[in-house]
């Protein structure tokens, strides 16, 4: 079921002739509640996907901004057990949308592989990415995940060259999500030529949908990326929106409307992108 | 927590082809790092069977950093133990002052064969990072060094030393402000500028090659010390006491000796506060297993998998990690890991002062306070050999501080 509900979802967006909207949020940010209004009110804002970042206080690929929504969830609480949760909580109302849980490795070891993997399964999680977990360590998870029915979806970047990108796609699942830059989440912008040019070398490797991401802030960006991709991911700008609102005081259903406004422009965008199906 | 493996037929063959030393270690880095992981690796492998890498590197080990560093007999501190015969390897007469510039000498030169136009480097006490200013200006390369804003203010002589030296020091205001976050900034600028980049890590630790690689360019403290020990005593030492933070200046001196079975080996985390406060750096006594900076190793983490901040007064010991090949050779049970508190350390920085004549690092002061607890249940025919990794300099104004002592 998990890898054929991110498989069902492009496809329909293929049948429909348009690129995906990728969301990503971090689970817990700003507070518990707060994060299950805004991840209930995803979907119907335009995200075709969404990715739940799994907090850590050492998030080493990541810029400013999901630093920050990773320790504001932590200082509020949050716990490998409670993401589950609220996934479980949403999939119980959504069982159409794919939830891709992003993050780090130890959270994940610390709560036991095994473990991990039946109750994400069991929570209605569809794929994993797992930053710091390269090809050269699949016997990891993403072995594990695989033999699971977990999509393993892998990160492509600048660096991976011709010669690596077959070992970066094997065990890869449901999706490839390209890098776009060299750098952290939320960091400098790509340039569409160079997306244009990466995301065909990808489809000369991979019949998988590919999504890019890293530095796509507007709806104008996230236009431009997605008419050379399959989808488009949008994080950091999600996540310093949902600071700058949380800094105002504004929470729960609040909250989570001033969020949708944005992914609703952001899929305004995307949604422009009309192709031949 | 973990099961002890089976005693191997040597402890000298970690790690594998991929990095592991038994459970511990590997590559768990981000994708964009590793095509250029896996250069560094080659390129090391390259230079290791390249004669004129060595040579060079002898060359200016001894001309430059000032190699063979002596191996002293402190006559005035056996006396006071009154059981084993104590010698220091005295690595703090190294030019900067410490065991670092070993490593960083060996790196630079790599990287330089590697093409590379940018150093960068994170540090905690500023040791690593004084040692890495230092080389690169030696070479010409324009370095950035990341610190902690924390140990920006507790160790302002290095910060100065390094902007002295033409390094950029930025400070890193995230998370905790000390060594474990100026790595990530490190390992982000490192993913943002990854073709020009040269990242001289500065112990055991971090993905694969990294492990290996510092540990063979510290290696040189523990090769010179059997032959030092030889000529002075007519043969090898009976144990071995050093520090460990992310622990390499301690596989230096370690790893030469590891398969010499009847030689006796110590490890020293600090305490900090004592173990039972919460608040220390002892990841071997207190932490477990975890994957943080490229490596698994054991670390000091929550039920949850989070990171908790490390505590000594010692700001090279204030890491929550330690180098996978520690964590494999605690496992397997060659080396014994023990720990020593902010206090027991000052005690022995002063007693080290007053009848020796030398001010150590607080680093060192732990191995030191280990000495002191061993030392007089030894026989007198017993060799001990502390390596005795950094000088103190740095540190006057932290011990002042703690002395109650304005300066």
């Amino acid at each position: 079921m998990s890898k054929l509900r991110i498989d069902a979802r492009f496809a329909a967006l293929k049948a429909a002739g348009r690129p995906g909207l990728i969301t990503f949020v971090m689970a817990g940010d700003p507070d518990g509640d707060s994060f299950e209004a805004i991840l209930a009110a995803l979907p119907g804002a335009g995200a075709d996907l969404i990715e739940i970042g799994m907090p850590f206080t050492d998030p080493m690929a990541d810029g400013p901004a999901i630093q920050a929504g990773g320790l504001r969830a932590l200082a509020g609480g949050q716990t490998m057990v409670k993401t589950l949760a609220q996934v479980d909580r949403f999939r119980a109302r959504d069982q159409a949308t794919p939830i891709i849980l992003m993050g780090y490795y130890n959270p994940i070891y610390a709560y036991g592989v095994e473990r991990f993997l039946a109750d994400a399964k069991g929570a209605g999680v569809d794929g994993l990415i797992i930053v710091d977990l390269p090809p050269e360590e699949d016997d990891e998870l993403c072995l594990p995940a695989i033999a699971a029915d977990l999509a393993f979806v892998r990160l492509a970047t600048p660096t991976t060259d011709d010669r690596r990108l077959p070992t970066v796609l094997t065990n890869t699942g449901g999706f490839v999500y390209y890098v776009s830059i060299t750098g952290i989440t939320g960091a400098a912008s790509p340039q569409a030529a160079d997306v244009a040019a990466a995301v065909g070398r990808l489809k000369r490797h991979t019949d998988l949908p590919v999504a890019v991401g890293f530095g796509i802030r507007t709806a104008e960006q996230a236009a431009a990326i997605a008419a050379t991709a399959d989808a488009a991911v949008v994080g950091s700008a999600v996540v310093s929106l949902i600071a700058e609102a949380a800094a105002d005081g504004l929470r729960g259903k609040v909250l989570a409307e001033r969020i949708a406004g944005f992914i609703a422009t952001l899929a305004a965008g995307v949604r422009a992108v009309a192709r031949a199906a | 927590m973990v099961q002890a493996a089976p005693a191997p037929n040597s402890y000298r063959a970690m790690p594998d082809a991929r990095g592991h030393f038994g459970l511990y270690g590997g590559r768990f880095v981000a994708e964009t790092l590793m095509p250029l992981i896996l250069d560094l690796e080659q390129a090391y492998r390259d230079a290791r069977q390249d004669p004129s890498f060595q040579a060079e590197l002898d060359y200016f080990l001894a001309h430059y950093v000032g190699r063979p560093s002596p191996l002293y007999f402190a006559e005035r501190l056996t006396a006071h133990c009154g059981g084993a015969k104590v010698y220091f390897k005295r690595d703090e007469l190294n030019h900067t002052g410490a065991h670092k510039i070993n490593n960083c000498m060996g790196q630079i030169l790599l990287a330089r064969r590697m093409g590379k136009r940018r150093i960068i480097a994170e540090t905690g006490a500023g040791q690593h990072g004084v040692a890495t200013a230092t080389v690169a200006a030696r070479f010409g390369l324009p370095c950035t060094i990341y610190m902690g804003a924390t140990d920006i203010e507790r160790q302002a002589p290095n910060v100065f030393r390094m902007k002295l030296l033409g390094a950029e020091v930025v400070p890193v205001t995230s998370g905790s402000r000390t060594l474990k976050d100026a790595m990530n900034e490190a390992l982000r600028d490192w993913v943002t500028r990854v073709d020009e980049t040269f990242y001289i890590i500065g112990t055991v630790a971090g993905p694969h090659p990294y492990p290996a690689m510092v540990r063979d360019f510290q290696a040189v403290i523990g090769t010179e010390a059997r032959a030092q020990m030889l000529e002075a005593e007519g043969r090898l030492p009976d144990s071995l006491v050093a520090c460990i933070g992310g622990g390499s200046n301690a596989m230096g001196l370690f790893y030469p000796f590891l398969d010499d079975p009847g030689i006796a080996i110590h490890g020293v985390e600090a305490a900090g506060h004592g173990i039972e406060t919460g608040a220390h750096a002892a990841s071997l006594a207190a932490g477990r297993p975890g994957v943080l900076h490229g490596n698994r190793t054991y670390l000091l983490q929550d039920a949850d998998g989070q990171i908790l901040e490390a505590h000594s007064i010692s700001a090279g010991l204030d890491y929550p990690g330690i180098g996978p090949e520690h964590a494999w050779l605690h496992d397997v049970g060659r080396v014994h890991y023990h720990s020593v508190t902010d206090d027991e350390a000052l005690a022995a920085f002063r007693l080290c002062a007053e009848i020796e004549g030398i001010i150590p690092a607080l680093e060192p002061s732990h191995a030191l306070a280990q000495v002191l607890k061993m030392a007089p249940a030894l026989p007198s025919d017993h060799l001990l050999l502390m390596n005795l990794c950094g000088r103190g300099d740095k540190d006057i104004f932290t011990v002042a501080k703690a002395l109650g002592v304005s300066l």
